[in-house]
């Protein structure tokens, strides 16, 4: 008897209390209602989820909002998910997107141990930057990869790596979701965003040493010296000089690797084109490595 | 001559070292685990041996096998934990529970966390309290103590809990109990923890040494000195001699060489005082209400659960005043 | 009790190896290289262009700007060039080079060893004479002395603190002057003294020095110099010759976060930075040289140079027996606060106070180990700081959160890494931490302007 009477009031207590609790729960979520629109929701789902903050957002909630509050969104993209998630997107909202080429991140240093001699042994904590804050670092070249690999720490994607046999990093393309987040971590911003290339055909130069040409030869092998041959070859004027370093503008660039033929000490590199006939490929013959993903490369895109 | 070397500043380093710590804290047990020879023999020595050698063991196996690292043997912290730990247990104890609690110490208490410097717990009283819990009727079997005859087979503690459980008063039990024996270490009990003394030795060589401070040691017994002394003063019928709590059981070993396990403790001054308190009152309100005759290892790991906590609060005393100058 | 500051410190072996050794003129070198940028500040603008002649004394480039000071050249001779030339760290720097022709000093300097006492020039004039030499803080900070001397609005100096503790290993330069300088110095207590318009002086000296107490002390009592000058032996801990640590240990005032030493009334000079004010209000000359101790274990004679500014390192470290064998590590300045330096071809500058060189086995750092959480940097920072939670924060990325933390407080004394018994490296991390604080408080003042 005793015990039936506390099943049932047991049964009876809780479904009372469940009872109160979902008639309160009612009223308040009634009353404290925000209003969010659905659709941030659904543009969430269609972002990559990497929280990799490439968009310049916080992560890719951020992102979603932004998306769908505003009305103009060309300014806005994903590098992860790349211009066909951007066009969906663009697609689902009703809303115009820029075009965007695909871009990938480019370690410009070509100091290899073998380019470039270490002058003295850095003993501190492993980071660039407080590497980078001490000292010219452990080469002649003041400008050059460090080798602690920051960058390699800050990659979301598992896309950049170092090569413990040139001690420089090295990025992954197919990995690579040209985020940013290595371009920051660089102090000496030798990292930069270019775009990936047709087939991945890309021509840059692979250096940003600012010194006079006599003090970079000196400390590397294949340092830009800044003697400006490429820029009066260039049919398409896309190289500039500033500061004894050339760059190459990719927007301008036609691919035609004039440039990398008079180069004189191979600072200028080329990637993704099949190989050349070897006694014409000065550039490779110092970058040896460069020739490697160039051959990858165009497999891969043939 | 090979390349220069160029680092940021300071360029010189002090005399500290982990191993060289580690092995202090070593050399400072070795009177207590000599007195525990001398107690109980071979057994002690057995006992230890085997602790130690199983807790390197585990760590060595897990490093190479389940984190895929070098060995961190080198660092002396798993000889720390083998010894501690041999130290909480009675000396009879079968192998095969030490090589456990070994296990549960090393692999539960240290590896699972990442290794030495990220553990939450001390790494030895985990081994103990898992052993203590699974297996109460081994752990707390002690072998008589040459010379202890009054009290054969229970430690002073387990003793004065079933004399007052059952109705006897503080006064009839006194006369059983020899506060001056138990400090030279004639009580039964967990092979370390008997010679007060032997560990006080060893507690100065480590002050001497710079390896800890007086700050834990002396606040974990003061306030269970003090909190037992106002107990004993509301009513010494029913709570026992303050002395007696600081001298009987684990409460020397604890303060001095648990409690004082940098990993598992505050990091400041002020926090180490309140860590230190926190032991000492949960000991005695363990001891004198909770199910177990001893508290201090399980005192020791709920103060060791809070110290993230008092981390992030207990600041230490900032030159030019707490509050900054406003602009 | 001898006095001393209230947390924190260690106590490294002093090695004072070249405490005996008294100041030796140094030939002036072939040629030499003076950077343009000595100081804390911006650079100095040049004045001379390549092919001038200048003497010693002249001015080869004018403060730019309220926080600077002026170069002036430290030998005669023709500029060769004004270009950029690798500092010690490697970077390069502008810098003027001179090819030394003979010793011409410029007349308007009185190069007499005379006593000067009298000093009877305004304060206003006296600070612009101390800003007209180009003098910075000699112990290594390199702040513009003029701008520490000239008391904002609002503010009072109460006292005058002489800096003579060196707690830095190794280091005598300061020491040397003491005991061979010691009448010009107090001279120079008392040319500071009016400038600031303050009575008292005290002048710590820590007790591993006390023939420079006793020295000090002798002059003083047998000579008329202001009744307010007063010797402080202070308790030998590192790092009293903080400025911070130096107040709080005379003085018993601990400067608040973010706050100046004036705000507590005190102005805090070294004790080379001292003579050189004497020297440049009595004697006119603007700093042209300065005291060099350059020592090592190895090193064949540790010395004490009077070396003229611009001179090349390599060849002190030659002039004093040639670099040993075993030489790991080169360092500016003293063990703990100095800079390793790889280029030894740079110039000696303002901010030398020492050449160490450290043999290989002292020069390696131990192996990093996990942090053990023994608490043994909170104890020993002297700014109530805690170096493990700042690093790891750092470390980390997290830059967010240390100015809670009180990051820019640190001094970046060391303290924390030298007592790591992980040797982890606390300061590296600390110091990046600092600099990322500093440029978001920076980065709110300027918004708030």
């Amino acid at each position: 008897m005793d015990g039936t009477l506390i099943y049932t009031w047991t049964v009876v207590i809780l479904v009372g209390l469940g009872l109160v609790a979902a008639v309160v729960l009612y009223f308040v979520a009634q009353k404290f209602k925000v209003y969010e629109d659905p659709r941030i929701d659904q543009v969430e789902a269609m972002l990559p989820g990497a929280n990799c903050g490439g968009c310049g957002f916080p992560g890719c909630r951020g992102m979603a909002e932004a998306l769908v509050k505003n009305d103009d969104i060309a300014s806005l993209y994903c590098p992860v998910g790349g211009a066909s998630t951007m066009q969906a997107i663009a697609e689902f909202l009703g809303k115009a997107v820029a075009e965007k080429e695909p871009m990938v991140a480019v370690v410009r240093c070509g100091g290899t141990f073998c380019n470039r001699a270490r002058i003295n042994t850095f003993d501190g904590a492993r980071s660039c930057a407080v590497e980078a804050s001490l000292y010219g670092g452990e080469t002649g070249c003041t400008f050059g990869c460090l080798g602690n690999g920051d960058c390699t720490r800050v990659c979301n994607f598992d896309a950049i790596h170092m090569n413990p046999e040139t001690g420089l990093p090295e990025v992954d393309e197919e990995k690579c979701t040209a985020c940013g987040a290595c371009v920051k971590a660089c102090p000496k911003h030798i990292i930069e965003l270019r775009k990936k290339g047709l087939k991945g055909r890309r021509v840059y130069v692979n250096c940003v040493n600012q010194d006079k040409g006599a003090v970079t030869r000196k400390a590397c092998a294949v340092g830009c010296i800044g003697c400006g041959k490429c820029v009066k070859t260039c049919p398409f004027e896309a190289i500039t000089l500033e500061n004894n370093l050339a760059y190459i503008d990719s927007a301008k660039c036609r691919l035609c690797r004039k440039c990398v033929a008079v180069c004189p000490t191979g600072a200028i590199v080329e990637v993704g084109f099949p190989a050349r006939k070897p006694e014409t490929d000065t550039a490779a013959a110092a970058t040896t490595q460069e020739t490697k993903t160039a051959a990858e490369g165009g497999e891969q895109h043939a | 001559m090979s390349n220069r070397i160029v680092a940021p500043s300071p360029h010189l380093h002090g005399d500290f070292s982990t191993p060289r710590i580690m092995r202090d804290v070593v050399i400072a047990l070795v009177p207590a685990f000599a007195f525990s020879v001398f107690v109980y023999g071979w057994s002690a020595l057995f006992v230890t041996g085997i602790a130690i050698c199983s807790c390197m063991l585990f760590e060595w196996l897990i490093d190479r096998f389940m984190l895929g690292r070098s060995s961190t043997l080198g660092d002396w912290s798993a000889v720390v934990t083998g010894t501690l730990l041999a130290f909480n247990l009675p000396a009879t104890i079968s192998p095969w529970l030490i090589m456990l609690g070994a296990l549960v110490a090393i692999g539960i208490g240290k590896m699972s966390f990442g290794g030495l410097g990220r553990n939450l717990f001390n790494p030895a009283l985990v081994g103990r309290v898992f052993l203590l819990i699974s297996f109460p009727v081994q752990m707390t079997l002690f072998p008589d103590t040459p010379g202890v005859d009054a009290i054969t087979g229970a430690t002073p503690l387990a003793f004065v809990k079933e004399a007052l459980k059952t109705g006897t008063a503080v006064t009839e039990i006194m006369p059983n109990i020899d506060l001056g024996g138990m400090l030279l270490g004639f009580k039964d009990g967990s092979m370390g923890e008997i010679g007060a003394v032997a560990l006080l030795l060893g507690g100065i060589y480590l002050l001497i040494r710079r390896v800890i401070t007086w700050r834990i040691p002396v606040f974990v017994l003061g306030s269970m000195l003090v909190f037992a002394a106002i107990l004993w003063l509301v009513d010494p019928t029913k709570y026992i001699n303050p002395l007696f709590h600081v001298f009987a059981g684990g409460a020397m070993l604890g303060a001095i060489f648990m409690a004082t396990d940098y990993v598992t403790s505050p990091m400041t001054k002020g926090g180490q005082t309140i860590f230190a308190i926190g032991i000492g009152v949960i000991t005695i309100l363990i001891r004198v209400w909770g199910a177990y005759p001893e508290g201090i290892s399980f005192a020791i790991l709920i103060m060791n659960a809070t110290v993230p906590l008092i981390n992030m609060y207990a600041k230490p005393s900032r030159f030019g005043g707490s509050n900054a100058k406003k602009k | 009790m001898l006095k001393t500051f209230r947390l924190g410190g260690v106590h490294p072996h002093d090695y004072k190896i070249s405490r005996d050794a008294a100041i030796r003129v140094f030939d002036v070198p072939a040629s030499v290289t003076i950077p343009l940028g000595q100081h804390i500040g911006a650079p100095a603008t040049a004045t001379v262009q390549k092919g001038d002649k200048v003497r010693v004394g002249d001015v080869i480039g004018t403060a730019t700007g309220f926080v600077s000071a002026n170069i002036h050249s430290s030998v005669s001779g023709t500029v060769t060039s004004v270009d950029t030339v690798p500092d010690g760290a490697n970077l390069r720097k502008l810098s003027v080079t001179i090819a030394v022709e003979g010793d011409e000093w410029n007349p308007e300097i009185d190069r007499t060893d005379t006593l000067i006492k009298e000093c009877t020039l305004e304060p206003k004039e006296i600070i612009a004479r101390i800003a007209a030499a180009g003098i910075v803080g000699l112990g290594g900070a390199t702040f513009p002395t003029q701008v520490k001397l000239s008391v904002p609005p609002g503010k009072v100096a109460e006292a005058l603190i002489i800096n003579g503790v060196e707690c830095e290993p190794y280091l005598t330069a300061d020491y040397r002057l003491m005991m061979e300088r010691g009448e010009e110095l107090l001279v120079g207590c008392e040319i500071l003294m009016r400038a600031l318009g303050v009575e008292e002086c005290y002048i710590g000296i820590e007790n591993n020095k006390p023939e420079a107490i006793k020295h000090l002390n002798d002059i003083l009592a047998g000579g008329s110099y202001h009744k307010g000058i007063r010797v402080v032996p202070l308790k030998m801990r590192y790092p009293q010759g903080g400025e911070k640590q130096l107040i709080a240990a005379i003085m018993k005032r601990e400067v608040p976060s973010g706050a100046l030493p004036i705000d507590v009334g005190a102005v805090v000079q070294n004790v080379g930075t001292t003579y050189a004010v004497y020297q440049a209000v009595q004697k006119r000359r603007p700093i042209v040289d300065r005291v060099v101790t350059v020592t090592g274990k190895s090193l064949a004679h540790p010395s004490n140079l009077l070396v003229r500014i611009g001179t090349p390192i390599s060849s002190l470290i030659e002039a004093c027996g040639g670099m040993p064998e075993d030489t790991g590590k080169v360092i500016n300045g003293g063990p703990m606060m100095g800079r390793a330096m790889a280029n030894i071809e740079a110039p000696v500058t303002k901010g030398t106070s020492g050449v160490l060189l450290m043999d290989e086995k002292s020069s390696v750092r131990g192996t990093e180990m996990p942090c053990i959480s023994c608490a043994k940097c909170v104890d020993v920072c002297p700014m109530g700081l805690e170096p493990y939670l700042i690093s790891k924060l750092s470390r980390l990325g997290r830059y967010d959160r240390l100015e809670r933390e009180r990051t820019a407080d640190c001094i970046e004394c060391g303290c924390c890494s030298f007592t790591c018994p992980s040797n982890l490296p606390l300061l590296d991390y600390i110091r990046l931490g600092k600099a990322e604080t500093m440029k978001l408080i920076r980065a709110r003042q300027a918004q708030a302007k």
